[in-house]
């Protein structure tokens, strides 16, 4: 059969791989090729699941979003990753990676953020652990996230700012790869997404599972069965997105559907719809759709919600709209500020403006009334207060 | 036969040096590598710029950004060099980032090379086994040699692999490091330096980052057949231009 699921190369059908200049194999190399044994290891399981539940809040609720579900004449069940320690799921992939680097004895953590909320889940591992960690950020985003900045040295993290290039994620991405190479042997590089190269966007992929694998359970409790009719996420580099489609990905009468931020439009030159916009390329050591020059150049891209404002995507996700089996919408900042508050107003929820680009799609896209869809809602909105306070003038 | 083959021959040591095409003004390539070659240069490196050089320090990602900014691109470096064997018989590496080579179409790419008679490619981010599947007949069809890293962290079986797929040169990377972020050599490079010169490899071995001097040059290339300078050199362009490019070749030797 068909697999969506990464093979032993780390390669989503034509995409995935790892692009990766010399200095960095040995890294990769040791990592690849204990992965999944580490994981495998009962110690290893024992403690994961163990942190999830008594430090993450896991299981996180599958919640029938009643009144929201009414008014689009469908049945909406909401993932409730926004209830996580820290406020979203990324806490998922550096719970499992800080134990991963654990195992293989490193004693230094680094990380790259774009909104910060990568970071400030990092940070709160390494202080969970007592293990040092550095935290890359472009300069631009510094500025405009501060709250999280705080929040990340109150953690004990030092945050370093990427001042080359566009100054924003993939700079600050950049940057911690550069760290990695001049620290080669007692540093652990935690990627906060399904990017970068192979073992990383399988490894985050299956931190991430358990989201899909609560959602079976969860689901089979509420309507009976384990399969929804569709799942549906946000996609920035696409981790949430990829545990909440895990279990699913070869389930085909699930439909899979990833929801891309248009920013101000697909044609406005200011947008992060990478599968729109996106051709073939390599970047940060992946083979995956990017948003690049005909030249060859890595664009800088725009999404008013910084976590989706990356400009590829991770090669999963590539793979799942070359290939058909996922649907692709894009959904503009306008549109997702107001799902956004619509949710606020119907189920007493306020999500973070990633996970509104998922709500938004409702708007447009109909299901039918007896249709399941499972919404990861993938983070909640504290962190984006001052956006909703400009945007709305509140 | 290749020129960097023919040049490896030679009974010295080599010194390479690399720049970014585009940098410090956008037609400054060919004057670059006139200069070079009559002051006594034995092979150049030409930087193709990319927006995301993760295997390079602030210096080569400065002058990246400039050379962009000046409006270097893949289709431009090919114009610019299009006439260049008229003139000069050194030989020619490109040097860069994998995606824009992919995105001109690797054969395509490989094809122009051959015509305006570039020797051979350096693509740190195209690695060995995607290579060898997919590009090392494209490559050797069009006459150019691919030049593989490697570093103080590459086991011996894979330096034995990579001198496998190797044919021409070995680019050792003198310590864990990006481009230009260390200075000088000490214990560590040495016994690496050692190490490698006892596994009598099939290919020689020219040492690359952190080399800045006469002193550095020196200590490279005891073992090593020669040493490249990239970081240094962009320095010396950025604070004199490129009118004194004989001045700082005279100064490594
Ligand atoms: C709440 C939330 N959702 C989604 C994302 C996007 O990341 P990914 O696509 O990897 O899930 C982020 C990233 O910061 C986030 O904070």
């Amino acid at each position: 059969m068909k697999s969506y699921h990464a093979d032993e190369r780390g390669y989503y059908g034509e995409f995935g791989g790892a692009f990766i200049p010399e200095m960095l194999y040995p890294n990769c190399e040791e990592l690849r090729q204990n992965y999944l044994s580490i994981m495998e290891e009962p110690s290893f399981k024992e403690e994961f699941h163990q942190l999830l539940k008594d430090y993450v809040g896991r299981p996180t609720p599958l919640y029938f979003a009643k009144r929201l579900s009414e008014r689009y004449n469908t049945k909406i069940y909401l993932k409730r990753e926004d209830l996580c320690h820290t406020g979203a799921h990324k806490v998922n992939n550096t719970i499992g990676q800080i134990l991963m680097a654990k195992k293989l004895g490193k004693n230094r953590i680094i990380a790259e953020t774009g909104a910060g909320q990568h970071g400030v889940a990092t940070a709160t591992v390494c202080a969970l652990m007592g293990i040092q960690c550095v935290v890359y950020m472009g300069e631009i985003d510094i500025a405009r996230q501060a709250p999280n900045v705080a929040r990340m040295k109150m953690l004990g993290a030092e945050v370093r700012p990427a001042t080359s290039g566009s100054k924003t994620l993939k700079d600050a991405t950049n940057e911690a790869i550069r760290d990695w190479i001049n620290n080669p042997v007692d540093t652990h590089y935690i990627i906060g997404s399904v990017v970068g190269p192979h073992p990383y966007p399988d490894m985050v992929a299956r931190f991430q599972s358990v989201i899909s694998e609560e959602i079976k359970n969860q689901l089979q409790e509420k309507e009976g069965r384990e399969n929804p009719d569709y799942v549906v996420a946000c996609v920035g580099g696409g981790s949430n997105a990829a545990g909440a489609y895990y279990h699913y990905l070869d389930v085909p009468e699930v439909g899979i559907i990833a929801v891309e931020a248009a920013g101000k439009g697909i044609d406005s030159g200011e947008s992060a719809a990478t599968s729109a916009l996106g051709k073939v390329g390599i970047i940060h050591g992946s083979k995956t759709l990017l948003m690049q020059t005909q030249d060859g150049q890595i664009t800088e891209p725009y999404s008013i919600s910084a976590g989706l404002d990356y400009p590829g995507v991770g090669p999963m996700h590539a793979h799942l709209y070359a290939s058909g089996r996922g649907e692709f919408i894009s959904i503009t900042d306008d549109d997702a500020m107001k799902a956004g508050l619509e949710l606020c107003k119907l189920e007493g929820i306020i999500p973070a403006i990633e996970s509104s680009h998922a709500l938004a799609i409702f708007e447009d896209r109909k299901f039918g009334p007896d249709d399941v869809v499972v919404v990861n809602l993938s983070g909640r909105g504290d962190k984006d207060l001052q956006n909703y306070i400009d945007y709305f003038k509140l | 036969m290749n020129r960097i083959k023919q040049k490896l021959q030679e009974d010295k040591k080599i010194l390479s040096i690399y720049f970014s095409a585009g940098y410090p003004n956008l037609d400054d390539t060919v004057k670059i590598i006139h200069d070079l070659e009559t002051s006594g240069v034995d092979l150049i490196e030409i930087g193709l710029p990319f927006s995301d050089p993760l295997a390079d320090g602030p210096t080569i990602q400065e002058s990246s950004t400039a050379a962009l900014k000046n409006g270097m691109n893949t289709a431009l470096l090919f114009e610019q060099l299009k006439d260049i064997r008229k003139t000069v018989s050194i030989p020619l590496i490109l040097m860069g980032y994998f995606n824009p080579v992919l995105q001109y179409g690797v054969e395509e790419f490989c094809a122009q090379c051959e015509e305006i008679g570039i020797d051979g490619l350096i693509l740190p981010d195209l690695p060995l086994d995607v290579y060898k599947e997919e590009y090392e007949d494209i490559f050797k069809k069009h006459g150019l040699i691919n030049v593989f890293l490697i570093t103080p962290q590459t086991s011996d079986e894979r330096i034995k692999a990579i001198d496998d797929a190797s044919e021409g040169f070995i680019y050792m990377v003198s310590s864990a490091s990006t481009t230009g972020a260390k200075q000088g050599f000490g214990s560590e490079q040495s016994e690496y330096f050692n190490r490698i010169a006892n596994m009598e490899l099939n290919n020689p071995q020219i040492v690359g980052f952190g080399i800045s001097n006469a002193e550095t040059f020196e200590q490279a290339t005891q073992k090593a057949k020669g040493a490249i300078i990239g970081s240094a050199f962009i320095k010396h362009l950025t604070a004199n231009g490129v009118n004194a490019i004989d001045d700082f070749v005279k100064q490594i030797r």
